[in-house]
């Protein structure tokens, strides 16, 4: 995919100082600043900041196991709550959620507690010499689970865990989804999110086939004659178009799709670097991408908005990372047309000056040009609909282009379940998808279990 | 400025703080840091006969509160272990450089008249102020005779210290050991015996933890360990009590109380004073934090003196004492009840659990619409008890609002449900 920036040049930095500059962006926690932020916890009773959590961990619980020097005790009540607790603790953007609900998080109490660092601490220094979760005796069930991201992984832990046999279809070579794939590097560094899935699989019963893709190698029919129940987590695979003439020329593509090569190159030196570039879109997706081409030697990185930073989906905390990169955050202003050099590629963007007008997004009537080796586009992630396109699967009952569930996971189709970002249920948060692998895998065993006895 | 000057017990000193008898004022060149630094008076550390004491390694532990600060501290460590004659001499020359503070001597020899006898002279020459009979040492001492096994039987009490006031004409301090049923018990012997003040409380026994990996409590010395005298901040409630105890008790009224125990402020001197103390000692906070923190205890002190009016101790000591009974005198009628500023709630909701779970089920947990939750007291069911304000975390949150009920002042005595009232 990156042949279309093969034009470009390689960052000046060479691979150790670049490695340097993705390291971690929020250090872990000491054992003593543990111990410390541990202390500033209330115990609160129904507390906020479970209220505020999608995977609902217990977190008083957790940072008084800390406090009491059982950090094992710790990771498993956030463990036991979210599987994926680890890697959450790092992308999670705490600042809207749990640190946000925390009762300290006020003026008069100075700060919230640090909640994902001390989730963080817990999770990495709990050293489980086994598993720390048994599986219940093996129920003759099979699963399928059809992606294996944070909501497919969740969902077969939590399947396993109640005896059943699961099998997850991923159709990348590596397991984890935006984990492995889509997270910006200094979030999770290193091999983590390999690391969480091997200690995830630890418990048994879960075997992952690569390079299945529903739509293509799979289809849902099969499945579901094959398992006694399905779980579909297959995300947001498509990365939504621009809608302008020339999107295909060389310099312009999807920012997930360049985080992907580089969370996966071994050597940053050797990525394309556009010292001018342009980054389309407003989440954090987009401040990942700006942030990270600015890591790499970038001098001219500027995010482009067409509305105003209040309606960023890129919380204050992300936006702050980006300034803090010297990323030039633009706002009010709508891509209009792809500029080209001589030799066909890209040379910079025309933008439309915009307003909003009785609540509507309006050209003013002006534009400008921004010069620009290369352009990333994270307008927003879309359904590939691709993967329906077997008779039952088109069946499934929609809710924009996304799969409808209801409050327990049911999709339309009786044995189907659905959870993650391709489902329209909750925000698009990893945290989400891992409550939703949850929640469905409960549902899943619940119903099961119940036809067992019937019978 | 308000003036800090006292006399106690006949002994005058720049201000009523003192060190304690204990390992920082165990040589000349501690005391002489903490006079330049402004202790008012010292009681130097205990001298016995010699040959002198021998102390282990280690010797200290402490009971620590969730952010590693020390709530309570413990130590195995004896009497002096320097001759007697180098700590006497010592003390001539620090009293001599130091005319204006307070010089006491701490002492414990055996319990024999001669052993007295012979001791009190030598300490009379050194030109020190007065002494301090240390009846409460609760480690080693007392496996030998000395120190608590004398100050938990009052005839051995008045006994020696009625041999101190025949053979010297110092003031005699006697220090009382809390490791007793009743603290008065021990105060009436020494009052009886012709002490000229009390002072109290020494430490307690105590083993502060235990070391779970090598099943030893601490302090460890080698593979074993042994209770020691606690003290710090933990104790300050015991002695404050105790200190009420002597000063309400009409068989010692008029003896002066030297207080001790987990004092670290002038906020905690000041309450020590209220309950009818005339000077304070210090130790354990001077062994976490050094000598200066008597900068702060002398001007925060006088500056709160300012603000009440009091120009010198004597004004405010014993203030408290009067409104200090017994239960059986208290306002069976009296009723507060808690009321939550909404304003300045941070909704942790530790008031409602404490209240649900253990007591009176009187804090209602409003669930709101934004996944919050309000937390208001259910008057009728309020019964004044301070649990909700005490776990609040929240200074002023949660006020106790006494209640116009009208009902006047009535004490158990006089209770109608009391079957043994006081007629009439």
């Amino acid at each position: 995919m990156i042949d279309t920036l093969s034009h470009l040049p390689r960052p000046h930095a060479g691979a150790v100082e670049l490695a340097d500059r993705f390291g971690d962006l929020a250090p872990p926690l000491t054992a003593r600043q543990a111990a410390l932020e541990s202390a500033r916890c209330l115990y609160c009773y129904d507390a906020p900041c479970v209220n505020a959590c999608p995977s609902e961990i217990d977190i008083p619980s957790f940072i008084r196991s800390i406090q009491q020097e059982n950090v094992q005790g710790a990771a498993q009540t956030i463990l036991s709550a979210n599987i994926l607790g680890g890697s959450c603790a790092r992308v999670c953007p705490t600042e809207v959620l749990c640190q946000q609900a925390c009762v300290r998080n006020n003026a008069e109490e100075c700060a919230p507690v640090l909640i994902g660092l001390l989730q963080r601490h817990a999770i990495d220094n709990a050293q489980f010499g086994e598993h720390p979760f048994q599986r219940a005796p093996a129920s003759g069930k099979r699963i399928a689970v059809v992606g294996a991201g944070p909501a497919g992984l969740s969902c077969a832990h939590r399947l396993a865990l109640y005896g059943h046999e699961v099998v997850i279809f991923e159709a990348r070579e590596k397991a984890g989804g935006l984990n492995e794939y889509g997270i910006a590097a200094y979030k999770l560094v290193d091999d983590f999110a390999q690391r969480e899935v091997e200690f995830l699989l630890q418990i048994g019963g879960i075997e992952i086939r690569h390079g299945h893709r529903l739509g293509v190698e799979l289809s849902l029919s099969l499945l579901r004659q094959q398992f006694d129940a399905v779980f579909l987590a297959i995300g947001l695979a498509a990365s939504k178009r621009l809608g302008l003439a020339d999107e295909q020329a060389p310099g312009l593509l999807a920012a997930t799709d360049y985080i992907r090569e580089l969370r996966q190159a071994d050597d940053l030196s050797q990525l394309p670097l556009a010292e001018r570039c342009i980054v389309l879109g407003a989440g954090n997706t987009a401040i990942d991408m700006a942030v990270q081409m600015s890591k790499l030697g970038a001098h001219d990185v500027n995010l482009v908005y067409r509305r105003g930073f209040a309606e960023m989906g890129a919380t204050e905390h992300e936006q702050a990372i980006a300034k803090a990169n010297q990323v030039r955050l633009l706002t009010w202003a709508q891509p209009q047309e792809v500029l080209l050099d001589d030799q066909g590629r890209v040379r910079g963007m025309r933008f439309a000056r915009t307003q909003q007008v009785d609540g509507r997004l309006q050209s003013t009537g002006e534009s400008f040009e921004l010069t620009a080796d290369a352009i990333f586009s994270a307008i927003g992630q879309a359904f590939d609909a691709s993967a329906l396109v077997d008779p039952l699967a088109r069946e499934l009952k929609r809710e924009g282009e996304r799969i409808w569930v209801d409050a327990t996971l049911r999709t339309s189709l009786p044995g189907v379940y659905a959870g993650g970002d391709c489902t329209a249920l909750g925000q698009d948060l990893t945290v989400q998808a891992v409550q939703h692998g949850k929640l469905a895998a409960e549902a899943i065993h619940s119903h099961l279990m119940s036809n067992v006895e019937a019978a | 400025m308000a003036d800090l000057s006292i006399e106690f017990a006949g002994i005058k000193a720049p201000n009523p703080f003192w060190l304690a008898s204990a390992p920082p004022t165990d040589k000349a060149y501690n005391v002489v840091r903490a006079f330049e630094a402004g202790w008012g008076g010292v009681v130097w550390k205990t001298l016995g006969e010699d040959p002198a004491a021998v102390n282990v390694s280690s010797r200290y532990s402490a009971h620590f509160g969730a952010n590693r600060e020390v709530l309570g501290f413990n130590n195995i460590e004896l009497i002096t272990d320097r001759s007697l004659e180098i700590n006497l001499r010592e003390i001539t020359q620090v009293k001599q450089a130091w005319p204006d503070r307070a010089l006491i001597v701490s002492l414990m020899v055996p319990c024999v008249e001669e052993s007295w006898k012979t001791i009190l002279p030598l300490v009379a020459a050194t030109g020190c102020d007065g002494i301090e009979l240390n009846f409460g040492c609760p480690h080693g001492m007392p496996e030998r005779g000395m120190g608590a096994a004398v100050g938990q039987v009052p005839e051995y009490v008045e006994r020696v210290t009625r041999w101190c006031k025949t053979y010297s004409s110092l003031p005699v301090i006697v220090k009382l050991t809390p490791n007793i049923t009743d603290i008065r018990t021990a105060a009436r012997a020494a009052y009886r015996g012709g002490a000229d003040a009390v002072s109290l409380i020494n430490t307690i026994n105590s083993i502060t933890s235990v070391d779970l990996e090598r099943m030893v409590a601490n302090p460890i010395v080698g593979s074993q360990s042994t209770h020691g005298g606690y003290c710090g901040s933990a104790v300050k409630p015991i002695a404050l009590n105790m200190v009420a105890e002597i000063a309400r008790d009409p068989e010692t009224r008029g003896l002066p109380i030297c207080g001790i125990g987990g004092i670290g402020s002038w906020r905690d001197a000041a309450e020590f004073v209220a309950l009818g103390c005339g000077a304070v000692q210090v130790c354990t906070a001077a062994m976490l934090h050094g000598f200066r923190i008597v900068e702060q205890m002398q001007d925060g002190l006088s500056r709160w003196m300012d603000s009440q009016g009091y120009q010198r101790l004597a004004d405010f000591s014993g203030k408290a004492v009067g409104n200090t009974t017994d239960w059986k005198y208290l306002d069976i009628n009296y009723q507060v009840i808690a009321r939550i500023d909404q304003d300045a709630c941070i909704g942790c909701g530790r008031c409602h659990i404490a209240c649900e779970d253990t007591s009176h089920q009187a804090i209602a947990s409003l669930a709101q619409a934004d996944g919050t939750h309000r937390y208001e007291v259910i008057d009728e069911e309020c019964v004044g008890c301070n649990l909700c304000q005490i776990t609040c975390p929240v200074q002023d949150c949660i006020e106790m609002l006494a209640q116009d009920n009208g009902k006047p002042f009535l004490d158990w005595q006089h209770d109608p449900r009391n079957p043994y009232r006081i007629a009439g």
